[in-house]
């Protein structure tokens, strides 16, 4: 099953939908409610990530019997060293993001806790790719 | 983090912490397994558990978002900040219960993690 969602930069309000998406059509393939909780958490982290920092972001989520998927995409600033960006309390988000209560620099590192498998590529002045695989059985 | 098959529910803790219901009065019976408080979106993200009530003062739309993703039993508000009305509407949507404190996080959490240790 291929699910895509766009997300939009600055768009909050919005940001979540995709998490939700998946976390119902997981549920009903009666997916492990704790497997089901870590792709919504790193998806949801995901998305924000792009509300946050980037202009645009697609979202590809590729469901199978025994894995989910998932690549989100942006164009955006990207992110000039990585190794930096991954350390939890590291963030360049604005402040009225962190008013939000977002931006405490724990995003990368709360996807890559609940990714089996984790990818991130980016190049600085064009975007951002994050690759999230995770098991659907135990 | 209080026993997770509490039998304590919404409704007792709004009685016995003199909290205010903005929506969810049709939810009260929900079971409360504990409590997180925290502002910071992504710590609740990671950290907080299903069934308990987050305690925050953030009272934006992504709040009831990640309350509802994390399956948590209630929000509670703290300060007597009042959720605006998108936020109302989006937390009915999602059958998430809002409730109100009229004291600051510290007190809130405190009253409210007495209560449910007295389970």
């Amino acid at each position: 099953m291929l699910q895509t969602y766009k997300v939009t930069g600055g768009d909050f309000v919005n940001a979540g939908k995709a998490s939700s998406s998946v976390k119902g059509i997981l549920k009903q393939l009666n997916v492990l409610a704790g497997l089901i909780k870590r792709v919504v958490v790193a998806l949801y982290e995901a998305e924000v990530n792009v509300a946050a920092h980037a202009y645009s972001g697609n979202i590809l989520v590729e469901i199978e019997s025994d894995q989910v998927r998932i690549r989100v995409t942006d164009s955006g600033p990207g992110i000039e060293d990585i190794q930096m960006a991954m350390k939890e309390g590291f963030s360049t988000a604005s402040k009225e993001v962190r008013e939000m209560g977002f931006g405490a620099g724990m995003g990368l590192a709360n996807i890559k806790k609940n990714s089996d498998t984790f990818n991130i590529t980016s190049v600085p002045g064009e975007g951002t790719t994050v690759e999230i695989i995770n098991k659907l059985t135990d | 983090m209080m026993t997770e098959k509490s039998t304590f529910t919404i409704e007792e803790l709004v009685e016995k912490a003199g909290l205010q219901i903005y929506c969810g009065a049709d939810k009260l019976k929900t079971g409360v397994t504990g409590g997180y408080a925290s502002d910071l979106l992504s710590d609740v993200m990671g950290n907080a558990r299903e069934g308990q009530v987050w305690i925050t003062l953030q009272s934006h739309l992504n709040v009831v978002a990640i309350a509802s993703l994390k399956e948590l039993s209630a929000v509670v508000l703290v300060k007597d900040i009042r959720p605006d009305e998108a936020v109302l509407v989006k937390a009915v949507e999602e059958g998430l219960p809002l409730l109100g404190s009229a004291l600051p996080a510290f007190e809130t959490a405190g009253k409210i993690f007495e209560l449910l240790n007295k389970e």
